[in-house]
């Protein structure tokens, strides 16, 4: 040891090589083991439920009448019309769409404040596909174990005719995802007649190439890894959840202090819990978490490590839910129960009884807590938006009239002194049925219309046939005689009605003309 | 600081940098992200060199595959005429009558009609078609050499008063300021005048009928409509060129302004004049 010189500094550098973190580093395998239970099963059924309607919707007929697609749920880019059962929607009714987009957003809000990531957990696209995914490799690799020591051995036939098949079947699968997502642009039955026989247009193939590729990729290998640094819901989840929400939560007030040996731990005195450090969760686990390092960003919540748990407790005698769905009051309630106020280590005793039953004090979940101001506002948001949406939708114009008119010139004096004024009239017949639209004018005295490039005699109304499902563009001039003006810029009414279901719609028009027209 | 530092919270180390007690925790990045990241710098690399990018001295890299937005357009636009080709040709082979009585073909020659008019017609007739004082308005129903298609095809085809045309359609009212007394200029201006409208001083009538009937009726005919053979417009209308009322009507008696049409043939070709035709046609005057 020499002596250090008064100028030395103690510094060590923050990037030393001893304290040199990677910058990135491969991903770790997860092998989740086949769980059961209530939860699995009720994630089977959502599954079936969800996988169902994404691939059967298409095939659904919908009879709309000889002169509309006969498709249930159809987006028809060409046309530009959106079919849904009963539910026609054309461009600029789009806030339809606009509106649901918002009722998911206020609806995942609601589910997230009360029942946590449900979404995540259950519903999310990537979370079944990923699970779909599972079975095929659990049906060809074997379980968690199985498939450990399968990837952890070398390059044998067996093994590479395994992961080949699976593999395979993944991509029939992502294959199956896209061909079904390119059914909701076009007829199901012509595309997939097209596709077969290699008629269909490229960008159906080319879609259908992409989204195998991305269901590939995103279900079969990124997995986990979607939710964990694709997905920004994980993030904004934070914001949703409070202290009444319900998430999957290992409760550490009946299960520290954990141990393998409980009986030998009890022997000797020292308080033990009822977790008893198996591992279950962990095993099941798709994300690849331990639940029992508290809630956190990957987990997912889909309850799979609650079924585990509920397995081996019911082997032990013990009563189910050491992790379980609670909430951030309830568990804190029951830590401070079972830590003394705080003060001390988890003693799981002090939840309990003399005779071993949980004492009256742990809080457990009542339903009550779901009904609180701010899932009553997210209620009542989805609701109002909803109703205003189905009335909007109810009450719908499908017979309108848009107007135009002519800006250069805004007036045209004829020979005989009468004024003309130019407007582009726009019929819209948003019903799949032709329609003969009656086109009267309101006020405006003396004046008559004519129709350019028809054979409609001049006055103040004329009946025009129009297509089904279709805009007619009408330009139609109205003259008004000199002796009839009355001032530079009168208003009146173009009004369109269908007589045989006394639809009708007006809209308001001015008529220009000059200073000196009297 | 010293040694690898550990957030107790999370468990995992940090960067050592600390703001307001805040530490960075240092999570290594997947690696397939960072493939990723180089995998793109890859395809950058790549894409300079497949397309136009990098700027040399006077132009700029031109890119193995051969592209250039130039080229793009110049696909577009032969596309496009090809895809117009059917009607260009039918134009070509049919009448502006023919035309204009085809609902398909009547809509591309209004189309084109109106694109060739904003271009070669606004500076006269103004952008709306609307005219202004001397140069006519193309809307209203009042022709002076005749608003059938076929007539305005002839107008736009050899101008009107265009020297350098043989064919142009030609006319010159007299100035009769030198023929005729100013009294009877007044009164001539006032009969004018008073078949359309009202006039201050209504014993000029009469005496202006018989100024009319000796020097006027020749080309305006003997009841002042006019005479579309030689541009003669209707004295009796609420269209006046040149202006309406006694003053105006005098001055134009006195010494008459004549506007002058260049003659379009030789500059747009036969196709185009087609087109306006039909157009100008279409503007709501047309008979």
């Amino acid at each position: 040891m020499h002596v250090l010189d008064k100028t030395q500094i103690e510094a060590v550098a923050v990037h030393s090589a001893k304290t040199r973190q990677p910058l990135y580093a491969p991903r770790k395998k997860i092998f989740p083991k086949r769980a059961s239970g209530s939860f699995r099963r009720f994630k089977w059924l959502v599954m079936a439920i969800t996988l169902g309607i994404y691939y059967l919707t298409p095939w659904l007929r919908w009879d709309r009448g000889p002169f509309a697609p006969d498709q249930a749920v159809l987006v028809d880019l060409a046309n530009r019309r959106f079919y849904f059962f009963f539910i026609e929607i054309w461009p600029q009714e789009f806030y339809y769409v606009a509106g649901l987009l918002v009722m998911a957003g206020v609806g995942l809000f609601l589910v997230t404040s009360t029942v946590g990531r449900a979404w995540c957990g259950y519903t999310c696209p990537q979370t079944v596909w990923v699970d779909l995914f599972l079975v095929v490799e659990r049906a060809i690799e074997g379980d968690r174990n199985a498939r450990m020591k399968l990837d952890a051995g070398p390059w044998t036939a067996r093994k590479l005719s395994l992961r080949v098949s699976k593999h395979a079947i993944w991509l029939v699968i992502g294959a199956a995802t896209g061909g079904a997502w390119i059914f909701y642009f076009a007829d199901a039955p012509t595309l997939a007649g097209e596709l077969l026989t290699g008629t269909a247009a490229p960008v159906a193939y080319i879609t259908v190439a992409v989204l195998t590729a991305t269901t590939y990729t995103l279900g079969g290998l990124m997995r986990e890894q979607v939710c964990t640094y694709m997905c920004p819901w994980p993030r904004i989840q934070a914001a949703m959840l409070d202290e009444s929400s319900l998430t999957v939560t290992y409760n550490d007030w009946r299960g520290e202090p954990r141990s393998r040996h409980a009986k030998t731990v009890q022997a000797a005195g020292q308080p033990v819990g009822d977790c008893v450090d198996c591992n279950a969760c962990v095993a099941v686990c798709p994300m690849g978490i331990d639940i029992r390092d508290g809630q956190q960003l990957e987990c997912i919540t889909c309850a799979l490590c609650i079924d585990a748990c509920d397995g081996v407790m019911d082997k032990l005698g013990r009563e189910r839910g050491l992790i379980s769905y609670a909430t951030l009051s309830d568990y804190n309630a029951n830590m401070m129960l079972a830590t003394a106020g705080g003060s001390g280590l988890v003693n799981p005793s002090l939840v309990r009884t003399a005779d071993g039953q949980f004492s009256d004090k742990v809080a457990h979940f009542h339903i009550r807590k779901i009904f609180r101001p701010r899932t009553y506002v997210y209620m009542g948001l989805w609701s109002l938006i909803g109703l205003g949406l189905l009335y909007s939708l109810l009450t719908r114009d499908r017979l309108e009239v848009n107007v135009l008119h002519d800006r250069n010139p805004q007036f045209v004096t004829l020979s005989d002194g009468s004024i003309r004024n130019g407007y582009t009239v726009k019929l819209l017949n948003m019903i799949p049925e032709p329609r003969t639209i009656v086109v009267t004018m309101q006020g405006l005295q003396g004046a008559e219309m004519s129709v350019v490039g028809d054979d409609i005699p001049a006055g103040r109304s004329f009946a025009i046939p129009v297509e089904p499902d279709r805009l007619k563009m009408l330009k139609v001039f109205v003259r008004q005689p000199a002796d009839q003006i009355r001032g530079t810029a009168q208003t009146f009414k173009f009004r369109v009605e269908d007589k045989a279901s006394f639809e009708a719609d007006e809209y308001t028009a001015t008529f220009n003309a000059p200073e000196t027209a009297k | 600081m010293s040694g690898e530092q550990i957030d107790e919270i999370s468990g995992v180390s940090t960067t050592g940098h600390e703001w307001d007690g805040i530490r960075e925790l240092n999570n290594p990045l997947p690696r397939w992200w960072v493939v990723t990241f180089y995998v793109t710098i890859v395809w950058a690399i790549g894409y300079t060199i497949a397309y136009p990018a990098w700027p040399l001295l006077h132009s700029a890299t031109k890119g193995v595959l051969g592209y250039s937005s130039r080229n793009e357009v110049k696909n577009e636009l032969t596309a496009a005429e090809a895809a117009k080709g059917k009607y260009v040709a039918a134009v070509e082979s049919k009448t502006v009558s023919e035309i204009a009585a085809d609902d398909a073909l009547r809509e591309f020659a209004v189309a084109a009609g109106g694109a060739a008019f904003k271009v070669n017609c606004v500076q006269c007739h103004g952008s709306g078609a609307q005219g202004s004082a001397g140069f006519p308005n193309l809307n209203d129903d009042d022709w002076l050499w005749g608003g059938k298609t076929g007539q305005i095809q002839q107008t736009i085809t050899h101008g009107i008063r265009f020297a350098t045309d043989p064919d142009t359609r030609l006319s010159e009212m007299p100035a009769f300021g030198d023929i005729i007394t100013a009294d009877q200029i007044a009164q001539v201006s006032a009969y004018v005048a008073s078949l359309s409208g009202k006039v201050k001083d209504a014993s000029l009538i009469e005496p202006g009928a018989k100024v009319f009937a000796e020097n006027c009726v020749a080309c305006h005919g003997d009841n002042a409509k006019g005479n579309k053979e030689f541009g003669a417009p209707d004295l009796t209308d609420a269209i006046w060129l040149y202006g309406s009322g006694e003053t105006a009507i005098a001055a134009q008696v006195r010494a008459p302004k004549h506007g002058v049409m260049p003659a379009w043939i030789g500059r747009l070709g036969e196709t185009k004049v087609k087109e306006l035709a039909v157009y100008v046609h279409s503007l709501g005057g047309g008979e």
